[in-house]
């Protein structure tokens, strides 16, 4: 059975507790201007691509509208999360977690592996095809892991820098690169909500394999 | 059995705690707020450090300009006097230069005018999130303050506005790295026309490497001064007197 690293285990809960954190403090943020435009510019409905919701104040942080106190905890914890998400990143590099048991080959890529791998998932079956490849990970979790890792989660730092007026002047090309102040805020939250829909799943799988030992395992390493 | 319920139950009340509302009451704590200025203090200082202290925000070309600039805060002033200035294009608007400098000023709009002047086309982004391109003329902040000698004890530039929202009177802060950076400018047209109401007619401060709360309108006054803190609330703006970052490159 699979023993997490130390340094996986901290991170892990690091980033559980900074991802909650800029979440909800993001969806006040969201409720100053419940509009997201592409491109540099945007300032009314009339030129935005989407208008989102009102989110509600048992969603947010804090729990009523507070835009300065909101950019405090999203300001504070990005911090948290941008320098963990870095050290972790070298660490699995350095230990080799991500080559052996994260990365998928362009062989593993192949939609019939995948789709194979997802019927597979659909009857409960969730032990297969982990020992052949020689990772801990069949080949859905480690798409979903290196996505998450290797895209989202980074993505957010990228675009979250990008919106800062106070970056712009050292990183111009990133946002060129991103398509424009507002089409990296859309991209900001576009990529939270795909956090957020990572997260629903992985509590899913969790719930499903055994979510005591699972927790227990990413807590001290051990099963029990 | 091993430690692991007692973790967690540790974990669960955490995240219990985040959803409970506690996070106001460490938001509202001594260290929730020093935690916050230091966060923000290094957030300041990483982007001077990556950027150099004159990087210039990027400008734009004049197919870029956005049809209509958005107001936001005050957008009318109700003061008969200012009404009639606005009516007749400002000619008794004075400018004051004054604290910590050896020669305090009091600027016309035609003395503003006859200063070298520069024309910038930046990207305005306001704190809630929108943002807008336009067109700013006028002369650049380092200039007037040159003229005015600004003593070596001064370590803020402090903008003193012609508006009040919700009963106080509107100011701002920067300190003298951006006073002093070649885009800080004191804008007194916009897509080459004086500055309309809602932006700030009729001279506005250009800080461009930040949010657009401080980008004061409505100027009536400039002054050096060494500290913040008896200041208004003390946080060197309106805003900030409201729990807003003072540092607004965020």
């Amino acid at each position: 059975m699979i023993r997490h690293a130390l340094s996986t285990r901290l991170w892990h809960w690091i980033n559980a507790a900074s991802v909650i954190v800029l979440f909800m403090s993001g969806l006040t943020i969201s409720n100053a201007h419940r509009y997201l435009y592409w491109g540099d510019v945007g300032s009314s409905p009339a030129e935005a691509w989407a208008s989102v919701m009102r989110f509600p104040d048992w969603m947010t942080i804090p729990g009523r509208y507070d835009l300065a106190e909101a950019r405090d905890w999203h300001n504070i914890s990005a911090w948290v999360f941008a320098l963990a998400l870095l050290v972790f990143w070298i660490t699995i590099i350095a230990n080799r977690h991500f080559v052996r048991d994260l990365w998928a080959s362009a062989k593993e890529w192949h939609p019939r592996a995948i789709l194979g791998a997802a019927r597979k998932h659909l009857k409960g079956d969730f032990d297969h095809g982990k020992a052949d490849s020689g990772s801990r990970y069949g080949v859905l979790q480690r798409i979903a892991y290196g996505l998450v890792l290797g895209v989202m989660l980074p993505l957010m730092v990228f675009t979250g820098l990008a919106i800062s007026p106070g970056i712009e002047p050292a990183a111009p090309w990133l946002v060129d690169m991103l398509g424009g102040r507002q089409s990296a805020r859309s991209i900001h939250f576009i990529t939270a909500f795909a956090i957020l829909g990572f997260f629903a799943v992985h509590l899913v799988m969790v719930l499903l394999t055994r979510p005591l030992r699972q927790i227990a395992m990413m807590l001290h390493g051990r099963e029990r | 059995m091993s430690s692991a319920p007692i973790k967690r139950r540790t974990a669960l009340a955490g995240i219990a705690a985040l959803a409970t509302g506690a996070c106001t009451k460490i938001a509202d704590s001594e260290t929730g707020r020093s935690l916050a200025s230091m966060s923000e203090n290094w957030h300041l200082r990483a982007h001077r450090a990556l950027a150099g202290k004159q990087a210039l925000a990027p400008e734009y070309t004049k197919s870029d300009l956005s049809p209509s600039f958005r107001g936001n805060g005050t957008v009318t002033i109700g003061d008969p006097v200012y009404q009639t200035q606005l009516a007749n294009g400002f000619p008794g608007w004075r400018l004051e230069v004054r604290g910590l400098v050896d020669r305090p000023l009091s600027l016309s709009m035609d003395e503003l005018r006859a200063l070298p002047q520069r024309t910038q086309i930046t990207r305005h982004d306001c704190v809630e999130g929108w943002s807008a391109i336009g067109e700013w003329a006028g002369p650049q902040l380092s200039e007037v303050l040159d003229k005015a000698g600004v003593q070596e004890s001064a370590n803020f530039i402090l903008f003193r506005c012609a508006d009040t929202l919700y009963g106080s009177d509107y100011y701002e802060s920067v300190d003298m790295v951006d006073a002093y950076h070649p885009q800080t400018i004191i804008a007194h047209l916009m897509n080459g026309e004086p500055i309309p109401e809602k932006n700030g007619a009729p001279l506005r401060m250009r800080i461009e490497r930040q949010l657009g709360y401080k980008h004061a309108k409505y100027l009536t006054a400039i002054e050096a001064v060494a500290s913040l803190d008896d200041i208004e609330g003390g946080n060197g703006g309106f805003w900030e007197d409201r729990g807003y970052q003072w540092y607004a490159g965020i």
